[in-house]
């Protein structure tokens, strides 16, 4: 099953009492920020925070991103080394405007895990947050094996041509489906950018409706009452499970019989159906709504 | 003198400072230092002994931070006493 991430939690790496108790709201992906959240002068001491607590918390399940600052830079480096060492899952690399930036930082992550024995362990996600991230978006996406997915970073995106944050948000809407479409032809993932206005729930329900319509996988988090309002969102409607129900158990049938075509209510069924079905499922099973046995006994 | 770390919740500060006397001298400031106080004492000792250190002066303030904090907060001090880069490889 495809790993669910539809929240990934941000958390800055440098405050040790967010971090410990950061899996405890149940995001799917925490994402531990050495970037820019951290100011300057406490880089050196976030880093082995990070390091630390990667190496010695117990997050479960929940997937561990830590986002590193540019290789060009002089800290960059040292991220990745504390950050893989530390067993990190995914590199969220920031400001990504070309697909060199992204071989640039797998030559890097190659030659920690070299050194470290763990060669392959590693994934990278690219953050675009800039005009030219958005036009070099599909070959930011498909350089490298290692990419499991792109997201879009708002604030510098705004900033970059020129406008600012809308609460429609109609000055996204470009690299949002450009980023979209990039990941999909690439085959990976696709995460909408932060909302930062904690005292309206209602808009930010209404822009999680708008991003999950247009095809993303999941949101950048900043607080924990922001999960349970995606996890709605992306939890399916019972109307939808039944259907998807009913579409996994035409598959189960058409199987048994040993028939390569699929009938469900007397109605053929294609592959984008089926895809969308097994989605479907995914989704209620992670949000709890139904059991794996339910569908798949 | 090198400092690190803060007074916020889950967080240890950190004053560390040469000694002309051996051994790690730790001034406990902590309000579980009655369960905890000897295994903070033990993670600061470890942390430094594991660079080198055998004799230093540390001033600890902390608000309930786990183990792996108290290590990130020592590397911090030491690395920033010293001058020395320990991820530069």
């Amino acid at each position: 099953m495809h790993r669910l991430r539809r929240t990934m939690m941000f958390i800055p790496g440098n405050n040790p009492g967010m971090m410990q108790d950061a899996h405890v709201y149940g995001p799917d992906s925490i994402m531990l920020d050495l970037e820019d959240s951290v100011s300057t002068t406490e880089k050196d001491a976030a880093r082995f925070l990070v390091h630390n607590a990667l190496k010695t918390i117990d997050y479960g399940g929940i997937e561990l991103v830590v986002r590193v600052n540019p290789l060009t830079g002089e800290f960059g480096r040292k991220d990745l080394l504390a950050a893989v060492s530390g067993g990190a899952q995914v590199i969220r690399m920031p400001k990504t405007e070309t697909a060199q930036d992204v071989a640039d930082l797998e030559e890097e992550i190659d030659r920690v895990e070299r050194k470290l024995g763990c060669e392959g362990r590693t994934q990278i996600m690219a953050a675009i947050e800039s005009a030219q991230g958005v036009m070099n978006a599909y070959a930011i996406a498909t350089v490298s094996k290692r990419t499991m997915g792109i997201a879009l970073g708002a604030e510098d995106y705004c900033a970059n041509i020129k406008t600012t944050r809308s609460k429609e948000g109609t000055e996204l809407l470009f690299a949002r489906q450009t980023i979209i479409v990039a990941a999909r032809a690439a085959g990976i993932d696709a995460f909408d950018t932060v909302y930062s206005d904690l005292n309206d729930m209602e808009g930010f329900r209404r822009e999680v409706e708008l991003i999950k319509q247009l095809g993303f996988d999941g949101k950048s988090i900043i607080n924990p009452r922001q999960i349970e309002i995606v996890n709605e969102v992306y939890t399916p409607t019972p109307k939808e499970i039944e259907k998807a129900k009913a579409i996994i158990a035409g598959i189960r049938e058409a199987e048994r019989r040993g028939s390569g075509v699929i009938a469900v209510n007397g109605r053929m069924v294609d592959r984008p159906v089926v895809m969308r079905a097994e989605r479907c499922i995914e989704l209620a099973i992670a949000s709890g709504v139904i059991s794996k046995e339910e569908v798949y006994e | 003198m090198a400092t690190a770390g803060t007074l916020e919740s889950g967080d240890i500060l950190i004053e560390l400072s040469p000694s002309a006397r051996k051994g790690i001298d730790i001034t406990l400031d902590s309000s579980v230092s009655y369960q905890f106080g000897e295994q903070i004492k033990k993670v600061i000792t470890e942390t430094l002994n594991g660079y080198g250190i055998d004799d230093a002066v540390v001033v600890a303030t902390d608000k309930g931070a786990l183990d792996c904090t108290i290590r990130a907060r020592m590397a911090a001090a030491v690395e920033r006493s010293a001058g020395v880069d320990i991820w530069d490889k």
